[in-house]
This record gives structure tokens, C-alpha cells and sequence, in this order.
């Protein structure tokens, strides 16, 4: 293989693993935009879309469905997993939020944490401790450009999160809904007092940004081949390091950080000792924090939220 | 008013099984049902109970029998709250010292892993208790100290004793360079990057293998031992005595344990423990009245890991072996989740909830699995009802409850 295609194919793995931070790092942007708390159950609703696309697909693989309606199949795999995990979401921010929003920050932290622990620990005793195989149906099929090769499955990746992410972007700043979110986003009080209804405000915050996570789940389920409960974990703190680093609170900072972590990986595991990679993430974290916690795109972050 | 609750649990049940259905019900490729079922009936039948309490404790009957019973329950509370505190403690004292002398090795076993955490609860008490700074990364200080030991008697064959002060001021090192760079943080931040911390030391150890041997870890520590002199015949002679025994490490866990409440006390009630309760509580006006926050913040983070380091050797010469995967993220939880179900900065509440968290599912040991499920649930149930924990810090008790305006019934 010689450089040219070596470098392709490292852009390609970079936009790829990029794409799948930036729709989970959107998650944890949004709902921090709204209610200034991170979500710590993110990373296992990331798990849980993962997850009902493993049964969504089983069951349809069961019934032979996926050789004859294969696009519908893709719809319906990832419509089910995003519908799954948006009401999830909703529940969570129901029991576990909704009830600490007037509390010390201390205590919606850690009813965010035990709801993460609980659902991860849920997902492991109903679905099992070890790595579940996710049937495959893009194959190693793909296409070649000098060396590199390409499949077929990383390209459709890629694609359907652009596609949501400029969904997203056009829902947040063109529809009533979104130009809601984001005066909620901008002063909660003033935005209820202008007759926003804040509650619904969040809801449906809370139920987009899981569903994000949920297709990157199904993606990073269908191109890696297994999923396991504790997944999420690993995901969770590199999508957070891109939100911060893109910027919290800003949609366009979420995918920027996204694609500049995902590349630095790519990067590292190209180069050097690739069980370091994890480590790398983590620098990067704390070096943004300590250097510019706002981020490259965000706004300001007063001295309280930090 | 009944019939509204009626309506929400009848949401709340179909909304439920929305969620359980699929996610229960499709362990492998089939779906099924009985156990999906199963454990939706299960759910709705909590949910029937809650409502069962709720239409009870409304009805006319109960309030009148609670108001007739209101003044005999606090005779009660009263005449116990009046038994002088060191009387307890004694109790307690006399109960923990002779457990060991009525129960099985596997018992005292269990007794030990109760102390290790509670310890540990005790530890992390002092860095989200008292000075507030969430630390979800504390069990990486306990690997310190466990590691720290294992390296030092492994290659230069220093004693327990000896490594205990050199491990705790590895640890103390470990927490300021950890807490250095979080100084300006607060919140869900800080509580991601002490994870991230955590994850890194446990990565380090888990990938260094020319140090560490990686994750097949180390082998082989001594155990502590004491050295005392005896007189036999006249002749003056120093023994060694290895606590190689289960009893004998439970004795030298409980001293450990007894010097930690103490020290941990004598924290809080200090100038120290004072100036971090006011970083906790307004870190600005702290640093107007003349607190140096910067050092109080860093001394948090290096008490704390101290006392886990202190631990992590006692674990390690225990067991003579350690290795990465015993200091995984799950383990700080577990630790946090002592100090949250006790009572944040409440020192009866943390060793209260050790011996409930850690005990309890030993002794039920069907229900191990469902370990970590509950205490999540329980976590973010309890910062929603009962935010101060089992057994209140008084301070923390009032601020809590003046900030929330609600009156509760006790």
C-alpha cells in the first residue's frame, strides 16, 4: 500500500469514527444547552439503540425481510432503535431529572449517575455480560480508490449522520420547536415567561438527543460487528470530550469536535502503540478544559458552570 | 385526587412495559414472553403498592391515627436521642471487635471487604463531602496505594509498615496532580475529568507491562507483620509475627478503620474542615474571607487519596496479588454510592451504608447480579426523596432542606 492510498484510507476511517462521535457528542450538547447538566446515562442510551437494532434485526433476519426489503429494512432498524430510545430518554428526564431541576447541582449529578449505572447494569442482565454479534447485512462488500478500500457500510454511515445532522441543525433553526429550544437554551426564565412551555421544551430536547445516540449506537453496532452493555462507557467520554472541546452547547462545535477527536485517534492508532489511543482522548479532554474550557465554538462559559 | 393517581399509574404501567417489552423479552434471537411478563407484572405490582400507600395515607382513617400516634413517636425518638452518643459507640465497638470470634472465615471475609469500603467511603467522604468536588476517578488512588506497595515489596522488599508512609505520600501526589488541573472546575466537569483520571491510571496500569505486568498484575506481596520482643528464659529476642490469618488482618482493618473515623472526625470539626465546608458552599465568598481555597482544595483531594492509598496497600498485602481490573470505574460508584446512600459528609451514614451495601448482597448472594442495579436505582431515588442520605449530616441536613422550602413531616 503506498502513501497515498494509506492516507485515504486514514481519512476515510477518521470521517467515519468522527461522524460517530459528533451524533453522540450532539446528545450531550443539547441537553447541556438546555438544562446545564450533562447527561451521564447518554452513553447507555447509546447502548440501548444499539441494542434494539440487534433485535429489530435478528427479528427481521428471522423472517427473511432483510434480502428482499433491504432499504426498509434500514428504516426500520434504525426508526425503531431512535423511537425506542427517545421515549427512554423521556422517562429517564422524568424520573431522574425532572423532580432535581430547582436542586443543588450535587444532586442531579448523581441522580444522572445512578440512572446510568442502573441502566447499564439493566442492559447487562437483560441482554448479557458478553459481546453480542451483530448480524451482518453490508458485508465486507465496498469499493477500492488506488489501495484503500472503502466498504459499502462506511460510506451509508456517513451519509445517514450528515443527514441527521443537518436535520437537526434545520429542525433547531427553522422550526417553532427548535427556536423554542433554543431561547429556553438562551434564559429559561425569560423564555418561560414569553409563554415557551419549558417542560415540553425539554422533553422533546431529551428525546433527540438520545435518539442521535441510538443511530450511532445501530452504526457502530452494524460496522464493528458486537455490541456489549458497557460499551457506552468508552463512547460517553469520547463524545463528551468532543462536545467540550467543540464547544458545549453549540450544535456546530458537536460535530467539529467530533471529526477533529475522531481524527486525532485515527491518527495515533496509525502511528503509534494503538492501546495508548484511550489515553489520548483523556489528554485532549483536560488540556481543553484546563486551557480553554469554552471550547473552539462556544460562547463564554461563566466562571459558575465550569 | 384518587382518581388522578389511578390515571398516572395506569400511564406509568403501559409507558413501563413500552420499555421493558422489547429490551427483556429479547435475551437471544426469539422473544419471551413469561419472562418479559414476568418482570413487567413485577413492576406494575410495585406500582400498584405505591398507589395502594398513597390512597391509604390519604384517607381519613390514617391521618386521624397519625395524629394520635404522633406524640408517642417522638416520646420514643426523644427518650432514644437522650442515650448519651459514646454509649452507641461503645456498643458498636464491642459488637465489630468480637464479630470476628463468632463467625466463619468467609464471614470475617465479608467483615474485612466491609471495612476496606468503608474506609474508602470515609475517604472520598472528605473530597465530595465536606469540600464538595465530585470525584468519580477515587478508586484510582486506591490502586495507587495498592500498586505502590506491590512495587516497593516486590523489588526493594520494603515492609508493610514502612511502604504504608511512602504509599500515602505517593497518593497525596497522585491527588494534587489530579486536583491540580480541576482547580477551576465544578460539577458534572470536574465529575467527568476525575473520571477520565481514573480511567487513564487504570489504563497505565493495565498497558505498562515492563512495570505493572500489565493485566495479568502482580504476585507474590508479604504480609504485614509485627515485630515484638519477647523473654524467654532470660534471653531477649525480637519475633516476627506474619498476619497471615483472617482474624488477625481483620483486627489490623478495624485499627486502620477506628483511625480513620477518628482522623476523619477531627477533620471536620477543624479550621480545615470548616474553610472546605465554606468552598463547598460558596467557593467566591470562601476566597473574599481570606480561605486560601487553591491549597484547601488540593489538601481535599490528597487527604482523600491518602486514606484510599492507605487501603489499596492493605488490600493488596491481603490478598498478595493485584491487578487492573480490580480498580475498574464500577468501583468508584460503588464508593460514591456509600457516601450518597449514608449521607453526603455524614460520617455514621457512610460506615452505616458500607455495611448495608457490601454486607447485604453477600449475605443474599441470589441477588449479587442484581447488586448494581439497585444501587443505582437507589442513588437517583434517594437524591430525589431523600437527598440527605440515611443518616443526615446536621448541617447538611438543615441546608438542604431550607433550599428545597419543603417542609417534611419529621
Amino acid at each position: 500500500m503506498d502513501n497515498a492510498s494509506f492516507i485515504i484510507q486514514q481519512l476515510i476511517n477518521a470521517i467515519f469514527l468522527g461522524s460517530i462521535y459528533s451524533l453522540i457528542a450532539l446528545g450531550y450538547t443539547m441537553v447541556y444547552g438546555i438544562i446545564e447538566l450533562i447527561n451521564f446515562a447518554h452513553g447507555e442510551l447509546f447502548t440501548a439503540g444499539a441494542f434494539i437494532g440487534i433485535i429489530v434485526l435478528a427479528a427481521l433476519q428471522n423472517i427473511g425481510f432483510v434480502e428482499t426489503h433491504f432499504v426498509l429494512t434500514l428504516i426500520l432498524v434504525f426508526g425503531m432503535a431512535m423511537a425506542y430510545v427517545a421515549v427512554l430518554g423521556v422517562a429517564i428526564e422524568h424520573v431522574a431529572y425532572k423532580p432535581l431541576r430547582k436542586a443543588s447541582r450535587l444532586a442531579a449529578i448523581l441522580s444522572a449517575l445512578g440512572m446510568s449505572i442502573f441502566l447499564s447494569n439493566g442492559m447487562m442482565l437483560s441482554q448479557g455480560v458478553s459481546d453480542r454479534a451483530y448480524p451482518a447485512i453490508f458485508g465486507l462488500k465496498g469499493f477500492s480508490i488506488l489501495d484503500a478500500r472503502i466498504a459499502y457500510g462506511q460510506i451509508f454511515i456517513v451519509i445517514l449522520s450528515l443527514v441527521l445532522m443537518v436535520t437537526l441543525n434545520m429542525f433547531v433553526n427553522w422550526t417553532r420547536l427548535g427556536k423554542a429550544m433554543r431561547a429556553t437554551a438562551q434564559n429559561q426564565t425569560m423564555a418561560r415567561m414569553l409563554g415557551i412551555d419549558i417542560d415540553r421544551t425539554i422533553r422533546v430536547t431529551f428525546m433527540i438527543g438520545p435518539a442521535l445516540g441510538a443511530a450511532a449506537g445501530v452504526m457502530v453496532g452494524m460496522y464493528y460487528g458486537s455490541v456489549r452493555f458497557d460499551m457506552g462507557f468508552i463512547y460517553m467520554i469520547k463524545a463528551f470530550a468532543a462536545a467540550i472541546l467543540g464547544g458545549i452547547g453549540s450544535i456546530p462545535g458537536a460535530v467539529l469536535g467530533g471529526m477533529i477527536i475522531g481524527g486525532v485517534e485515527v491518527l495515533w492508532s496509525a502511528f503509534l502503540p494503538s492501546e495508548w489511543k484511550d489515553v489520548t482522548t483523556f489528554v485532549v479532554l483536560i488540556l481543553v478544559l484546563y486551557l480553554k474550557p469554552s471550547g473552539i465554538l462556544g460562547e463564554h462559559v461563566s466562571e459558575t458552570r465550569v | 385526587m384518587a382518581k388522578e393517581d389511578f390515571k398516572k399509574f395506569i400511564i406509568y404501567s403501559l409507558f413501563l412495559g413500552v420499555l421493558i417489552l422489547p429490551i427483556v423479552g429479547f435475551p437471544g434471537r426469539s422473544f419471551e414472553a413469561a419472562r418479559a411478563f414476568t418482570i413487567w407484572g413485577g413492576i406494575v405490582g410495585i406500582l400498584a403498592l405505591w398507589l395502594l400507600n398513597k390512597t391509604i395515607r390519604h384517607s381519613d382513617m390514617y391521618q386521624r391515627t397519625a395524629a394520635h400516634l404522633a406524640p408517642l413517636r417522638s416520646t420514643v425518638l426523644r427518650k432514644f436521642t437522650k442515650f448519651p452518643t459514646r454509649y452507641y459507640i461503645f456498643l458498636l465497638l464491642i459488637a465489630v471487635g468480637s464479630y470476628p470470634l463468632l463467625a466463619n472465615n468467609y464471614m470475617i471475609d465479608v467483615g474485612i471487604t466491609c471495612l476496606i469500603y468503608i474506609v474508602l467511603g470515609l475517604g472520598l467522604n472528605i473530597v465530595v463531602g465536606l469540600a464538595g468536588l465530585l470525584d468519580l476517578g477515587y478508586i484510582a488512588f486506591y490502586a495507587v496505594g495498592a500498586y505502590s506497595y506491590s512495587l516497593l515489596n516486590l523489588h526493594f522488599g520494603i515492609s508493610f509498615w514502612l511502604s504504608l508512609p511512602i504509599g500515602i505520600v505517593i497518593g497525596a501526589i497522585c491527588g494534587c496532580i489530579i486536583g491540580y488541573p480541576t482547580l477551576r472546575m465544578r460539577g458534572d466537569y470536574l465529575a467527568i475529568v476525575t473520571m477520565g483520571f481514573g480511567e487513564i491510571i487504570r489504563l497505565v496500569l493495565n498497558n505498562w507491562d515492563k512495570l505493572t505486568k500489565g493485566p495479568n498484575g502482580l504476585l507474590g506481596m508479604s504480609k504485614p507483620e509485627l515485630i515484638y520482643p519477647a523473654f524467654s528464659k532470660g534471653d531477649f529476642e525480637w519475633v516476627v509475627y506474619s498476619l497471615k490469618s483472617l482474624h488477625a488482618l481483620y483486627y489490623l482493618m478495624f485499627v486502620i478503620a477506628i483511625l480513620t473515623v477518628i482522623g476523619v472526625r477531627r477533620l471536620d470539626n477543624s479550621r480545615i474542615g470548616r474553610a472546605w465546608v465554606a468552598i463547598r458552599e460558596d467557593e467566591v465568598a470562601a476566597e473574599l474571607s481570606g480561605v486560601p481555597t487553591t491549597w484547601l482544595k488540593l489538601l481535599a483531594y490528597a487527604m482523600g487519596a491518602a486514606f484510599a492509598s492507605v487501603v489499596g496497600a492493605f488490600f493488596a498485602a491481603k490478598l498478595s496479588y493485584t491487578n487492573p481490573n480490580f480498580f475498574i470505574f464500577m468501583e468508584s460508584c460503588i464508593v460514591l454510592c456509600i457516601v450518597v446512600l449514608g449521607g453526603v459528609g455524614s460520617i455514621p451514614g457512610v460506615i452505616l451504608a458500607g455495611i448495608i451495601l457490601i454486607a447485604v448482597p453477600e449475605v443474599f448472594r441470589e441477588l449479587q447480579d442484581y447488586r448494581m442495579l439497585a444501587f443505582g436505582l437507589a442513588m437517583a431515588v434517594m437524591m430525589v426523596l431523600r437527598p440527605e442520605g440515611l443518616i443526615p449530616a446536621t448541617r447538611r441536613k438543615r441546608e438542604l432542606h431550607d433550599m428545597s422550602e419543603s417542609t417534611p413531616e419529621d
